[in-house]
């Protein structure tokens, strides 16, 4: 088969495996995905690891992101650096929560750092806001969206504080039945 | 090797925290992220002064040893910093030392490196490094009751354990040393005093045994670490460290005497890993049509991706009972079984050669196909076939039960498999939040459909402020009321009328199949299934046209909607299955002549060749001459098989005329056009997600119902779909628009199973219907001359198998016996997996109250007081649970009835049918009716 790859050691395969829910196969082809998207940046041999960092806007520019309203989001929490550069570890990390093996609640702990636009741990109204704005395009007035989030941190906010912490969110989305199917990029 | 020091950058800072974590929750983790991270700001700015000492190298080691402990005296502050403290030290000094190491690659590694060298120097020091190593262990022990500090202990342990590690590789390092490195040292002082050697042979079994136990942690974290939510690196580090641990470890657990087995155990768990990694990696790459699905999921999101999912699903369920036929029944037959032309049932019949190659006959299955392993009757029933001694009739029976036995499996377990998977569901206390946070579809890649998402979820949103505002009051509600009822009596009459139609058409082809088909036109031979392919064509339309009446919700309309396609669907199947009942029934009297025609006509054939010449042997007679009965399974079949074709033909010509030149007449004729086609009436196909997977559905039954008559339905349908799956990704792509309104796929994915469990159930119903009740035909197929198709069964057990066997098997299978049994048995698999779920949340509470312990042992004296119904089930339910655990499978049936008076019902019932009463197949059991039935229920809770 494709032993002939010489990207990746054996080993550094091997640890991609462990730390992702990818099959080699997999890993490889999401390399080349990321290469694809900077040829000129990427290089063909990973074995002594190079520093390379691929910059937000290429990688907001792949297919699979590019329509999702939260893609900046996504970008900035995968990132190390917390500004959507990513190198091929973040990458790969991405497509590893994102992908159909992860379990509800590492997902889950995924999503509420995307939907925390403010990073402050906590989705307060303005996060929500945000969310829902994001989501239908300012479609709604702001008497729809103040209502909307209101009755979201109704809803889910089970200490009372007004926002929803960590554990709120996993409450409320662990039941959800879409969670699994739609929180889910497929590379 | 580069690559192996830049990874040392993050060992300290991984070892003080990665144990901690393994047990923490998520958000734990995420809590100290943050204090970390201001922390690590803090330290910043303190840590770049102290990096200036730096550079200067130690003339001797003296000098260095002196150094150190003046270090310590003024670090011995600082030691109880945290260790992430330690951590943003380490990397700042690394910052600024750089110029001294070697290894320009990896820069920020150096100070590591240098940790590494004075280490390496201190380890000459280590003398009482047993006593050292004990010292660690008793320091675990203590702390065994408090969770969370054995964990922080555990990682100091490892961490002391790492050091070594890393002092071993990095021995050929030149010893570079400097101020601020040693000063840093100090902190680890303390750790590295303890950091010796770890010799097996100056273990006791108890250090041992902790030995193990925290490799197989780490083993446990390797194997969970997928599932953490760190960065890349932290989690690639924490792997090679844990991954060196055990390796170093384990080798040593390995070396003494009597722990061969140890070391060998371990080493067959790593290359059966490493095969179950390598197995995984062919499977995923086995899994077909990946990369199409895909890409029709990023163009259309889920729902119309969960489609083609469910097509590659049947396709694999086809491909298992195409082996099954093709293997087991098909095969052997042709190869191993007379070959064509030598009996009756195995030639065409004289008058049908001349045409029997014709096209048109062939394409209907008759001719030759008819006459063909294609179908039931080309089977012969001698009992063995071949040098293997194939069991031909009875390998044909199994198969055929095997069939559905095995669809009902398969079926049955993706739809448990789905219930465990998809959430709680249909609670509505969280409406809100989940519209807010799991509407958009992250699979969704295409522009297009990303505006259409958009905007559903705009209107889901206002829809859901307007209900929530006020209940909405219906302006007339008793028009509304009228309209739906109208629309409901529409879509009756539209339901009795084809079911009538399909009747009528039936019995009118049996009137042409009398008169002979030859007379017939195409259209009049293939009434039946083109009338019943088209009725499933636009029925459905009209259903849609109709329900515009009633004004539902979209999502109760699509509900309406799919009910009544599927009552269309079975209601025409039904009516297919009757009027074929009739057509058999007619067979047989048919055949029943036919017999009493035979046996006159052997009668004066065999006269005439006595007659004619008393002394040879009888003429041999030509088998295509012999006169033969009606064969009323391979007429099934055939009508089987011909109403799969004609449905595959109109799906295709649908999908091509419907979609594709739709499709082209829209793109192209726009450019002509007075009004704009693309937006306007015509527009492109939305792909029809419901209607195509009942479609697939009913394709299904229809293969399940007439698969044992015609062993080639699988084949066909293999063929279908594999088709199918190609067209119709094509089709999708190329001329279909995203739906408008996306609904939401899952849920709909047990909707979708349980519509086939229910076809799957009503299918066989027919089918063993005429299995059981009507006897096969006489002449041929494999069961001729048999009263029932069953009685191959029974054959096989009397001259396949020792008396005493079947002796004792015909007792066993009474019905009396075998029924209560099977419910035995799925109470007992229930109750298995129930308790799995229940010993888990046991687990979880027992650990939530872990310092209560006295409850433990109440319950475990709770064996002797039997009234307490609860407990004695719990105990009941351990102590099978270690059965389990000890034996693997489930356990042997005496056992088995110890543990469950419920089991010992059946054996009264079994004693007045009679002699085999005293057999010793079965002990006997005190009577206990009563208690069973009190029973039940109470088991079932677990």
């Amino acid at each position: 088969m494709g032993n002939k790859q010489t990207i990746f050691t054996a080993q550094q395969l091997d640890s991609y495996q462990d730390c992702t829910y990818f099959t080699r196969k997999e890993i490889l082809r999401l390399f080349d995905r990321y290469r694809d998207l900077a040829p000129q940046l990427v290089p063909l041999d990973y074995t002594c690891q190079p520093d390379v960092k691929l910059p937000y806007e290429l990688i907001g520019s792949m297919p699979e992101l590019k329509d999702n309203p939260f893609r900046q989001r996504i970008a900035e929490v995968f990132s190390d650096d917390g500004e959507g550069n990513m190198t091929l570890d973040d990458f790969l990390d991405m497509f590893s929560v994102m992908s159909e093996m992860a379990p509800r609640d590492l997902k889950a702990y995924y999503a509420f750092k995307i939907y925390d636009f403010n990073n402050d741990d906590f989705l307060c109204k303005s996060d929500l806001e945000k969310t829902l704005n994001k989501l239908t395009r300012n479609e709604l007035t702001e008497d729809e969206v103040r209502m909307v989030c209101e009755k979201v941190i109704d809803e889910s906010d089970l200490d009372n504080d007004g926002r929803l912490s960590l554990e709120d969110f996993q409450t409320m989305i662990v039941r959800a039945p879409d969670f699994l199917s739609t929180f889910h990029i497929r590379i | 090797m580069a690559m192996l020091i830049a990874t040392w950058k993050h060992c300290v800072y991984v070892f003080s925290t990665g144990l901690e974590d393994e047990v923490d929750t998520f958000q734990e983790e995420h809590e100290r992220e943050r204090h970390r991270g201001k922390r690590r700001d803090g330290e910043r700015a303190k840590k770049k002064k102290r990096g200036n000492g730096e550079g200067r190298k130690r003339a001797s080691r003296a000098g260095r040893e002196e150094e150190k402990l003046q270090a310590r005296r003024e670090k011995k502050g600082r030691r109880k910093k945290s260790s992430s403290d330690q951590e943003a030290e380490g990397r700042e000094g690394d910052e600024a030392d750089q110029p001294t190491t070697k290894s320009s690659k990896a820069a920020k590694t150096r100070k590591n490196v240098k940790n590494e060298k004075t280490r390496k120097v201190e380890k000459e020091e280590k003398e009482d490094e047993a006593d050292d190593e004990e010292r660690n262990r008793k320091r675990k022990k203590k702390h065994g009751s408090n969770k969370k500090e054995e964990n922080v202990e555990d990682g100091n342990t490892v961490k002391e354990k790492a050091g070594e590690v890393k002092k071993k590789k990095h021995k050929k390092v030149v010893e570079t040393s400097s101020e601020k490195e040693t000063s840093e040292e100090e902190d680890n002082e303390e750790e590295d005093s303890e950091e010796k050697e770890v010799r097996p042979e100056t273990l006791t079994p108890e250090e041992l045994e902790m030995l193990k136990e925290a490799v197989d942690e780490r083993k446990k974290l390797i194997q969970g670490l997928r599932g953490k939510p760190w960065a890349m690196k932290k989690k690639l580090v924490t792997l090679r460290e844990s991954q060196e641990f055990v390796d170093k470890y384990e080798g040593a657990l390995g070396k003494g005497k009597g722990r061969k087995l140890y070391a060998y155990k371990v080493m067959m768990t790593k290359k059966w890993m490493k095969f179950k990694r390598d197995f995984e990696n062919f499977k995923t790459a086995c899994i077909p049509w990946e990369m199409k699905i895909k890409e029709i999921e990023s163009h259309f999101g889920s729902s119309v991706a969960s489609y083609f999912i469910f097509l590659r699903w049947m396709y694999g369920i086809n491909m298992i009972l195409f082996c099954l036929t093709f293997g087991l029944v098909m095969v052997p037959e042709a190869l191993m079984g007379r070959p064509y032309g030598t009996i009756p049932r195995k030639t065409v019949p004289r008058a049908e050669a001349p045409s029997a190659m014709d096209f048109a006959v062939l394409w209907d299955f008759g001719g030759y196909a008819q006459y063909s392993v294609l179908f039931y009757g080309y089977y012969n029933n001698q009992r063995a076939i071949g040098w293997l001694k194939f069991r031909m009739p009875l390998s044909y029976f199994l198969v055929g039960v095997g069939t559905v036995a095995y669809s009902y499996m398969v079926v049955i377990r993706t739809m448990a498999r789905n219930a465990n998977e998809s959430g709680v569901g249909d609670d509505n206390s969280f409406n809100f939040s989940w519209k807010m946070f799991t509407s958009w579809d992250y699979l969704i890649g295409n522009p297009e459909t990303a505006d259409n998402k958009f905007a559903s979820i705009t209107t889901i949103f206002k829809e859901a402020i307007l209900e929530e505002q006020e209940s909405r009051k219906d302006d007339n509600i008793h028009l509304t009321r009228f309209l739906r009822v109208l629309a409901n009596f529409l879509v009756l009459c539209c339901l009795a009328g084809s079911g009538y139609l399909i009747y009528f058409v039936v019995r009118r082809s049996q009137k042409f199949a009398l008169d002979g088909l030859e007379n017939h036109t195409w259209w009049e031979r293939n009434e039946v299934n083109m009338v019943m392919s088209l009725l499933g064509m636009f029925c459905p339309m009209l259903f849609d046209v109709i329900s515009a009446l009633e004004n539902y919700h979209p999502r109760v309309a699509l509900q309406w909607q799919l009910g009544r396609i599927f009552a269309l669907f079975l209601g025409n199947l039904y009516t297919f299955i009757i009027a074929l009942m009739d057509e058999i029934n007619l067979k047989r009297e048919e055949e029943n002549i036919v017999k009493f025609n035979i046996t006159t006509w052997e009668a004066s054939h065999y006269n005439i060749s006595a007659s004619e010449n008393s002394t040879s042997p009888p003429v041999t007679i030509q088998p295509a001459d012999v006169p033969r009965g009606p064969c009323w399974e391979t007429m099934v079949g055939q009508e089987f098989v011909r109403l799969i074709i004609s449905d595959t033909m109109t799906t295709y010509i649908t999908l091509l005329i419907g979609d594709f030149l739709r499709a082209v007449l829209v793109r192209f004729l726009n450019y002509c056009w007075c009004w704009d086609l693309e937006a306007g009436f015509p527009s492109y196909s939305e792909f029809d997600v419901s209607g195509n997977v009942l479609g697939l559905i009913f394709n299904q039954g229809m293969i399940w119902m007439g698969a044992f008559y015609a062993p080639c339905l699988p084949a066909l349908n293999l063929l279908r779909l594999h088709v199918s799956m190609y067209l119709q990704c094509w089709a999708v792509m190329c001329c279909n628009v995203p739906q408008e309104r996306v609904f939401k796929a899952s849920g709909s994915n047990n909707f979708y199973m349980a519509m086939l469990l229910v076809i799957l159930f009503l299918s066989t119903l027919p089918a063993i219907y005429t299995i059981v009740t009507i006897p096969p035909s006489f002449d041929c197929g494999p069961f001729s001359g048999k009263k029932r198709m069953f009685d191959v069964i029974q054959e096989t057990l009397e001259s396949d198998f020792p008396a005493w066997f079947s002796k004792v098997f015909s007792s066993a299978s009474n019905p009396g016996l075998v029924l209560p049994f099977i419910l035995l048995m799925q109470n007992e698999e229930n109750k298995k997996k129930n308790k799995l779920a229940a010993l888990k949340a046991q687990m979880d509470l027992e650990e939530a109250r872990k310092a209560a312990s006295p409850s433990a042992e109440h319950q475990k004296n709770n064996n002797a007081s039997p009234d307490q119904e609860a407990d004695e089930e719990e105990d009941r339910g351990r102590s099978q649970r270690m059965y389990h655990s000890k034996n693997g499978r489930s356990p042997p049936p005496h056992r088995h009835y110890g543990q469950l008076p419920a089991t010992r019902a059946p054996v009264p019932r079994n004693y007045p049918h009679g002699n085999q009463g005293s057999a010793g197949y079965l002990p006997s059991f005190p009577r206990e009716n009563e208690a069973r039935m009190h029973r039940v229920p109470s088991l079932q809770r677990h």
